[in-house]
C-alpha cells in the first residue's frame, strides 16, 4: 500500500504545485501510515521530491510523452496506482491535473473529491475539506470508494520540507493509442500563468481602455506576478480571454491578489476569494471590494500604480 | 449529427448561498435557479452546428421536477426535446453514469457538457462520462469545429491554448469561447411558445450509487475589517505586505 502522487513538470523541472502535491501526500501518508510515490514524466532533479516527502519516484522517460495526452497520461497514472497499491492518489488543480483526474476515477473506480484545500480531517471514514458554490462555501465530503483521489487547489496546503531523499526508479508501463493529437501549442513561455502565480495583478473597467495596461504589466513583472482582468475587460476585447477571473472565468488561489479598478462583484469575488491576501486599489471607497479585501487604498489607480510600483521597486532592491 | 447538450441546473450567480438541516443541504429557499453559464456557451454552440451544418439538438438534466423550468428555457433557446433523469444528482460519478446511459441509449455523437458547474464546481462530470462511454474527450474546451466525424477543437492550458484534432463520438468541457457573450440567445415570446409543444420525456435512472458524500457544509467566517492605506504613504502598503502579510 502506498499513497501515488502526479508531479507535474515543464521542460524537465518540477511545477511548485508539484512540491506542493507531494507534502500533501506525505501528510496523508503519516495519518495512514505509509509512505508516498510520485510518478513524474521526463523531469530531471527526481531526487528533489524526496525532500518535499516522497520516498520513491517512479520515472517515465519518453519523448512521445512531451505534449501532455490526457488518454495516455491516465493510463501511465492508472499502471502506477496499481503497482504501488496505492489507496489514495493526489493531483494538483491545474489544467492537465483536472483534465486527467475524473478518467483516472473511472479506471481506477475511485472516487474524487476535486478542489481540495486541507488534509483530511480523518482517514476513515476519508474526509476532506473542498471548495465549492465557487468560494462561497466549503463542504467535508467523505470519499467511500476503497481507492481514493484528491485533486488539492493550488497554494492551499503550502510547502513542507522533510529533508528526506527518494530513490528513483524507471518505469515503463504500456501506453495506449491515442484518439487526440495535439497539433500546436500556443503558450507564452516568459509570463506566469495564472494557475501557478503567488501573485496576480488583476485590473478592471476602472482602467478605462486598454492602452492603460502597461502600467498593470509593468507592476506584474515588477512582482513577478501573472496578470488577470475583470469580465467586462475580456468581454470588452481590452485583454484576452485567458486573463478573466471570477466565476465565470478562471479561479485564483495566489497568496497576493491585487485589484485595480475592479468593483468587486459578487461574481468577481467568488472567483478570487480563495486568494490569501486582497488588496484593493479603487477611487470609490463604497466599491464592495473593500468589504473582501484585506489591504485597500482609495485613491487613482493611475496615481497610486506608479508610486507603487517605484516602492516596490526600492524595496526589491534592498531585499534582493 | 446527434448532440446531447448537458445541463445543470445551477443556482443565480448573485445567490446568497445557505445550508438547512443542520449544515448537511443547500437552502434553496429564494433562490433563483438558472442554466449553468458553461452549459449555455455550449448550447448555443450546439444551436449553430442545427443551424449552420444540420444536426438535432437534445438537452438532459439529471434531477428532480424542480429542474423542469431549467430545462424548458433550454427548450425556448432552441433544443428539440429535453430529457429529465429523474433522481436527485447525489454525485459527480452518479450523474456521469446516468448521462452515460442516456448519452448511449440515444446514440449521440457530440455531447456538449460544460467545464464545471458553478454549484459543485466539481469539474468532473464530462471526463468521467467520456471514460465510462469510451468517447474522445477535450476539457476546458474554446472553440469546436466539426467536419464529417473529424473535430479540431481548442483547449485551454495554463498558461495558453492548445489546438487538437480529435475524432467523433467526443465529449466536451464547454466554456466561455465556443462563442462569444454577445451570441448568448433571450429566448422570445415565440421559442417559449414553442418550447410548450417539444417534447420533455421523464426516464427512471439506473441503479447507481455515489461514491463521494457531502456530509456538512460550512460558510467562509466574516473577515476582519479592511486596513485602509492612505494614498500618499505607499511605503506602507509595501511594508505591511512584506512584514504583517509575508506575501512580497
Ligand atoms: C452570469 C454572470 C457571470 C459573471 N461572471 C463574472 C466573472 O467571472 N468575473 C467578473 O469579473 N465578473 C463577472 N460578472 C460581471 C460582474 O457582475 C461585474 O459586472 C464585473 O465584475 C464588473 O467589472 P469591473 O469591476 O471591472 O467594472 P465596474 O463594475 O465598472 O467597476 C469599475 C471600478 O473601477 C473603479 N474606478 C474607476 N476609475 C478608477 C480609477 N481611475 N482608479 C481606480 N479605480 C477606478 C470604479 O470605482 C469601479 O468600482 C458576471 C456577471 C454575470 C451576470
Ligand atoms: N445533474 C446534472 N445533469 C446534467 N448535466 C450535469 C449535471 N451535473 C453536471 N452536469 C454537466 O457536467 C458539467 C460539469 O459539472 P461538474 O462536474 O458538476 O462541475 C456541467 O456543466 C453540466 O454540463
Amino acid at each position: 500500500m502506498s499513497i501515488l502522487v502526479y508531479t507535474e513538470s515543464e521542460n524537465g523541472k518540477f511545477k511548485k504545485a508539484a512540491l506542493e502535491v507531494v507534502s500533501y501526500a506525505k501528510a496523508i501518508a503519516d495519518q495512514m501510515g505509509t509512505s508516498v510515490t510520485a510518478i513524474a514524466v521526463n523531469a530531471d532533479n527526481t531526487e528533489a521530491l524526496g525532500n518535499y516527502g516522497a520516498s520513491k519516484v517512479l520515472l517515465i522517460k519518453d519523448e512521445s510523452l512531451k505534449a501532455f495526452n490526457v488518454k495516455k497520461y491516465t493510463a501511465i497514472v492508472e499502471s502506477a496506482a496499481k503497482n504501488e497499491d496505492a489507496k489514495v492518489v493526489v493531483l494538483s488543480s491545474s489544467a492537465d491535473s483536472k483534465y486527467l483526474a475524473p478518467m483516472l476515477a473511472v479506471a481506477l473506480e475511485a472516487g474524487y473529491v476535486s478542489n481540495v484545500i486541507e488534509a483530511p480531517s480523518g482517514v476513515s471514514p476519508f474526509t476532506v475539506k473542498r471548495s465549492a458554490f465557487t468560494n462561497k462555501a466549503f463542504a467535508n465530503t467523505e470519499i467511500n470508494t476503497d481507492v481514493k483521489i484528491v485533486g488539492l487547489s493550488n497554494n492551499s496546503f503550502g510547502l513542507v520540507e522533510t529533508g528526506g531523499s527518494a530513490s528513483v526508479e524507471d518505469f515503463s508501463p504500456a501506453i495506449p493509442d491515442s484518439g487526440i493529437t495535439v497539433e500546436s501549442v500556443d503558450k507564452a513561455t516568459d509570463k506566469v500563468s495564472i494557475a501557478d502565480a503567488e501573485i496576480v495583478v488583476s485590473g478592471g473597467r476602472g482602467l478605462k481602455g486598454p492602452e492603460n495596461w502597461g502600467m498593470i504589466e509593468e507592476l506584474a513583472e515588477v512582482l513577478g506576478a501573472a496578470t488577470a482582468c475583470s469580465k467586462p475587460v475580456s468581454d470588452l476585447g481590452w485583454r484576452p480571454h485567458s486573463e478573466h477571473v471570477g466565476q465565470t472565468g478562471k479561479p485564483v488561489a495566489s497568496n497576493l491578489y491585487i485589484a485595480i479598478g475592479i468593483s468587486g462583484a459578487i461574481q468577481h469575488l467568488a472567483g478570487i476569494n480563495s486568494s490569501k491576501v486582497k488588496v484593493v486599489i479603487n477611487t470609490d471607497p463604497e466599491a464592495p471590494f473593500f468589504k473582501a479585501a484585506d489591504y485597500g487604498i482609495v485613491g487613482d489607480a493611475f496615481e497610486v500604480v506608479p508610486k507603487l510600483i517605484e516602492k516596490l521597486k526600492v524595496f526589491k532592491a534592498a531585499n534582493a | 449529427m446527434k448532440i446531447l447538450v448537458c445541463i445543470s441546473h445551477v443556482p443565480d450567480t448573485t445567490s446568497k448561498i445557505n445550508f438547512t438541516e443542520g449544515d448537511s443541504r443547500f437552502d434553496t429557499t429564494g433562490v433563483q435557479f438558472v442554466i449553468n453559464p458553461n452549459d449555455e456557451f455550449g448550447l448555443t454552440r450546439a444551436m449553430w452546428f442545427k443551424e449552420k451544418q444540420g444536426a438535432s439538438v437534445d438537452v438532459v438534466n439529471v434531477g428532480g421536477p424542480e429542474t423542469e423550468p431549467t430545462l424548458r428555457k433550454a427548450l425556448a433557446i432552441g433544443a428539440d426535446s429535453a430529457i429529465r433523469v429523474n433522481t436527485e444528482a447525489t454525485d459527480g460519478f452518479a450523474v456521469a453514469k446516468q448521462l452515460a446511459k442516456v448519452a448511449q441509449d440515444g446514440g449521440y455523437d457530440l455531447v456538449i457538457a460544460g467545464r464545471e458547474s458553478i454549484d459543485y464546481n466539481g469539474a468532473m462530470v464530462p471526463g468521467m462520462l467520456a471514460a465510462i462511454i469510451d468517447a474522445n474527450f477535450v476539457s476546458n474546451c474554446i472553440s469546436l469545429e466539426i467536419d464529417g466525424t473529424n473535430a479540431k477543437a481548442v483547449r485551454e492550458i495554463d498558461g495558453g491554448k492548445e489546438t487538437v484534432s480529435t475524432m467523433l463520438p467526443l465529449v466536451i468541457g464547454g466554456q466561455k469561447g465556443l462563442v462569444e457573450e454577445s451570441d448568448l440567445r433571450i429566448p422570445n415570446m415565440r421559442g417559449i411558445m414553442m418550447a410548450r409543444k417539444k417534447p420533455l420525456t421523464v426516464v427512471e435512472p439506473i441503479d447507481v450509487s455515489a461514491e463521494t458524500k457531502a456530509v456538512s457544509f460550512i460558510k467562509p467566517i466574516a473577515k476582519s475589517e479592511v486596513i485602509l492605506v492612505d494614498a500618499d504613504n505607499i511605503d506602507e502598503l509595501v511594508n505591511l505586505l512584506h512584514n504583517e502579510a509575508k506575501v512580497i
